[in-house]
């Protein structure tokens, strides 16, 4: 971490900036993500947006594994009893209508939960249906996502990604960077004022829009925010119409961070297929550090005069120029990895089985058969009846009996979030002159395995190695639109990087582990390594390597399957699969159903035997 | 309450596919619903919520909590059922519901259940109707359907296809009926659908943002003008959105009249072949397809364009799964009507 990045100030800049144009409409905004670790940067972010917002604005913090009636309300069972009749609690997302929540660890949100939020920033509504009661509530809120994830991986849902008009990336800003004019309270509130008079005219949209397709955003989400956006910073900047400036800081602000493809700087084409984005991704030139800076100088002078197609170029240039570093780099590698990193890795509907698990809400329905009652609920459930239940037990007269009754209708079971969903890992040796067909057998069989685990509900990742490295071409999914969408043309040939393939395979199994879920690891490769650890050629380093890696997967106990794609099975796959106590399967004429058959038989076998072992 | 309008069906740029699904299914509900999948931010749950201003008014039992329908005593529910065979029941005219059933929504809710209220306050047993009673009759909507929970997803699947819902609950034994048009919208990206679940829709729309500029600058500059002043927005649009909902009325007047040829049932039957659909299913919606459009389109007898134009949203989902197929459904349906049709 020696580099020098000029950018962190500019970075910063643009952070506040960001928090005061959500800050003069949050709701219409939906909210923000802010990525970066835990630490006074983001803690300032948050203070500085915090300050900017009337004082009476409510923030508050929503732990993330929140239950459903507390994130949307229900029957306040304590209220209900006291009074007779039936009281309504509302839930945190109506308790901060018109405010801000803090959600944590954002990218470890479940989809479930990020699919309310969603509906929820969609109408502005909470429609409470729980618990016999029906009822709706006001609820704007702007949604502050901390996401801390670390790797690519790891974001928030996408349901929310898609919603919220910002994404910052603070991970490099420094303490030592956070020095700005930040806007006052009053200040926004000018801005506020000011917004409903400013108009949008068409060049804007135009250029905004333009500058959408440039960079391969898609959803017209992000250019309708963009276009608000617009109007926030002119409003903000005491101006009555938006200008140039404001339309090149709103597509840095919202159409950059959420760029696909790298923009043909030509006049902009809209994307066709996979192969003209990579075609552009390819052409494009690195831009210059100091673009943004320039732009924003050039068109401080104002330019009413720059004609739409000037804007739509200037619009484009500041935004390609305000892609951030990492993404950056992966863009020009080519457009293959987009479809990942437009979606989070968490997707699916939590599966639920009654016998193991954690927990993740109840149900009504009848214990036993594997299923445990959950008495706590139970008992909510049975209490709201108990006047009703005694006077229907005791007759006229009677002594009335303060024994709790519970009947078969109140009983609740645990639902239990399945543990032992699997991620099957193909890990395919990309070198040499099979690679393609391969790689073929192995999305053959990846595919197969998706359209088969809907019941299931398991998950495939694929990684494939040659050259000097390993790519993980697709993060665990069950969504079979993905698999076929990320595994396109994969050039074959190269060296034999094994111990890289090994290594991102391990990776990716420790996260599954992570999320609770039972990696396998499937493996093909003829086992013959030539590049080590470090990308450097020489067979005898790297065959060491890729047995040193082997035994670590050995060691945190992955469950693997080494298929022998070589002609005549080879000693050397043979002794890699001892190493990391794979099941051992020469597969010489294989095809995707052959392989994905293999997979599945001894999947199933190789799962039963480490959890008899665990 | 927030009483911000919907945004006008008739103001959605392009997504010709989607908003056609939504027009034949409000022609005739007995097509079985629309499952909308498709990318991000492309307006799929704006154009369901949208819908219900298309829908014509319906004449339903005064005071009756499930719909019914004062012309067909068959088919009500309890109370209705017992009404006199000749005199006919007061009745009233209502907008066709559109109910929405929230993720996060609680069985009780989605079934019904006592009354809770009456219970505490008076110490009565009384059955609460839930979303499906006041679906009944109408649409319900799901968006996100593919984060659904397994559970509401098990109850919804039996009740669809019974059209009953029934309900023992505190010794209180209710069934009535519920029958409803479902609407389903997600991302793919989520997950998929459970075959049981998907074979509910009657058509499938895949839904894609726009790649043209101009579509795009439009949908932004509508939305933008939206949101910025719904009412006046709403207003600017009402002639528009007249003209979409009288040519549904009068569609749903037509559509017992539109006639379907033998030699175009059997063009239907030869296609569902061809593609290798499973079951009577995909030829039955894509006939009741087929009806509604030529219904929409002003024409009393359906033809070969009519199929065309339905084939796809119809069977796209009812294809067995070709994985090794690089082509999706939709190309492969387009496939074999070339060969059948010509190009």
């Amino acid at each position: 971490m020696t580099e020098q990045r000029p950018d962190q100030t500019d970075l910063w800049r643009d952070a506040v900036l960001a928090a005061a144009v959500l800050a003069v409409d949050p709701a219409r905004f939906g909210g923000v993500i802010v990525r970066a670790c835990p630490g006074p940067v983001r803690d300032q972010w948050v203070a500085a947006f915090h300050g900017m917002l009337p004082p009476e604005t409510p923030m508050r913090k929503m732990p993330m594994h929140i239950g459903d009636s507390r994130l949307l309300g229900g029957l306040d069972l304590t209220a209900t009893l006291r009074a007779g009749k039936p009281i309504l609690e509302r839930g945190l997302l109506a308790e901060t209508d018109g405010g801000v929540i803090l959600l944590p660890m954002a990218e470890r949100l479940p989809p479930s939960v990020a699919g309310r939020l969603a509906g929820v920033l969609d109408r502005g509504v909470v429609a409470l249906q729980r618990d016999g009661l029906a009822a709706r509530y006001p609820a704007r809120i702007c949604l502050v996502a901390l996401d801390e994830g670390l790797s690519e991986e790891e974001r928030p849902p996408s349901a929310l990604l898609d919603r919220l008009a910002f994404r910052l990336d603070l991970t490099h800003v420094s303490i030592r960077d956070t020095h700005c004019d930040v806007p006052d309270r009053a200040a926004i509130l000018a801005a506020r004022r000011r917004l409903p008079g400013i108009q949008t005219d068409d060049p804007v949209i135009e250029a905004l829009c333009a500058a959408a397709l440039a960079l391969g955003v898609s959803s017209m989400r992000a250019t309708v925010f963009a276009t608000q956006a617009a109007r926030a910073i002119a409003a903000l900047g005491g101006e009555e119409r938006v200008s140039d400036a404001d339309v090149a800081a709103a597509a840095r602000l919202v159409l950059a961070p959420r760029a696909t493809q790298m923009p043909d700087m030509e006049p902009p084409a809209p994307p066709e297929a996979d192969d003209a984005d990579a075609a552009d991704a390819a052409n494009a030139e690195e831009p210059l550090p100091d673009l943004a800076e320039a732009e924003r100088e050039e068109s401080e002078t104002d330019g009413r005069d720059a004609s739409g197609q000037d804007l739509g170029t200037l619009t484009v240039e500041s935004a390609a120029a305000a892609i951030p570093a990492g993404l950056l780099a992966q863009l020009q590698q080519g457009p293959r990895r987009t479809g990942a990193m437009n979606s989070s890795g968490k997707a699916g509907a939590v599966a639920t089985a009654a016998r193991r698990g954690r927990p993740i809400g109840t149900r009504r329905g009848d214990p036993g058969g594997g299923s445990r009652l959950n008495v706590v609920e139970t008992l909510r459930a049975a209490a709201p009846w108990q006047p009703l239940r005694r006077r229907e037990k005791a007759g006229p007269g009677t002594e009335p009996d303060r024994s709790i009754e519970v009947r078969r209708d109140d009983l609740r079971i645990n639902r239990l979030k399945h543990r032992s969903e699997t991620t099957t890992i193909f890990v395919v040796d990309a070198s040499g002159s099979s690679a393609l067909q391969r790689l073929g057998e192995a999305k053959g069989a990846v595919e197969l395995l998706l359209a088969d685990c809907y019941i299931r509900r398991d998950r495939v990742a694929l990684i494939a190695f040659r050259g000097e490295s390993a790519e993980l071409l697709l993060p665990p999914t069950r969504s079979l639109v993905r698999a076929k969408r990320s595994v396109s043309a994969l050039p074959g040939g190269g060296g034999t990087p094994l111990a890289a393939g090994l290594n991102a395979a391990a990776t990716v199994a420790e996260a599954a582990r992570r999320r609770g879920e039972t990696p396998i690891i499937v493996l093909l490769t003829d086992g013959r390594a030539n590049i080590g650890l470090d990308g450097k050629p020489g067979r005898a380093r790297a065959q060491a390597d890729a047995k040193d890696v082997a035994r670590h997967l050995r060691s945190i106990g992955v469950p693997s399957m080494l298929v022998d794609s070589s002609r005549r099975p080879q000693e050397e796959a043979q002794v890699l699969a001892a190493e990391m106590d794979a099941v051992y399967l020469p597969l010489p004429y294989g095809n995707a159903a052959a392989l994905s058959d293999a997979v599945r038989r001894n999947a199933d076998g190789v799962v039963g035997a480490t959890h008899a072992a665990s | 309450m927030s009483a911000t309008p919907d945004f006008p069906f008739a103001a959605i740029v392009g997504q010709d596919e989607m908003k056609l699904a939504l027009m034949m299914v409000a022609v005739d509900p007995t097509i079985g619903g629309v499952l909308v999948f498709g990318d991000r931010g492309t307006g799929k749950s704006t154009a369901v919520r949208a819908l219900a201003a298309l829908l014509p008014k319906t004449r339903v039992v005064e005071g009756c909590p499930y719909n019914c329908d004062p012309e067909a005593p068959a088919g009500s529910c309890a109370s209705c059922g017992e009404l006199p065979e000749k005199k006919k029941p007061k009745s009233r005219l209502i907008h066709v519901p559109v109910v929405d059933l929230p993720l996060g929504a609680t069985e009780d809710r989605v079934v019904g259940a006592l009354d809770l209220e009456r219970a505490l306050t008076r110490g009565e047993k009384a059955f609460e109707p839930g979303l499906l009673a006041r679906a009944h009759r109408g649409f319900l909507y799901i968006d996100e359907v593919n984060l659904l929970e397994d559970h509401i997803v098990d109850l919804l699947l039996d009740v669809a296809a019974s059209g009953e819902n029934v309900v023992e609950r505190e010794g209180l034994s209710v069934r009535h009926p519920a029958r409803f048009v479902l609407v389903g919208s997600g991302n793919p990206e989520e997950g998929e659908l459970r075959p049981q679940l998907l074979d509910r829709f009657g058509i499938s729309v895949d839904v894609t943002t726009p790649t043209d500029l101009a579509q795009r600058v439009e949908v932004v500059r509508r939305r933008d003008a939206f949101e910025r002043d719904p009412a006046a927005f709403a207003a600017d649009w009402k002639r528009e959105e007249t003209k979409h909902r009288r040519r549904v009325t009068a569609a749903r007047k037509r559509l017992s009249d539109v006639e379907v040829p033998h030699e175009v049932l059997e063009r239907i039957a030869g296609l569902c072949m061809a593609v290798g659909t499973d079951g009577l299913r995909g030829e039955l919606t894509m006939m009741r397809c087929a009806r509604a459009f030529a219904a929409l389109r002003g024409k009393t007898v359906v033809d070969e364009s009519h199929i065309r134009q339905v084939a796809v949203s119809s069977l796209r989902h009812r294809l067995r799964r070709d994985p090794l197929d690089e082509a999706g459904s939709a190309v492969r349906i387009e496939r074999v009507l070339e060969e059948t049709f010509g190009p």
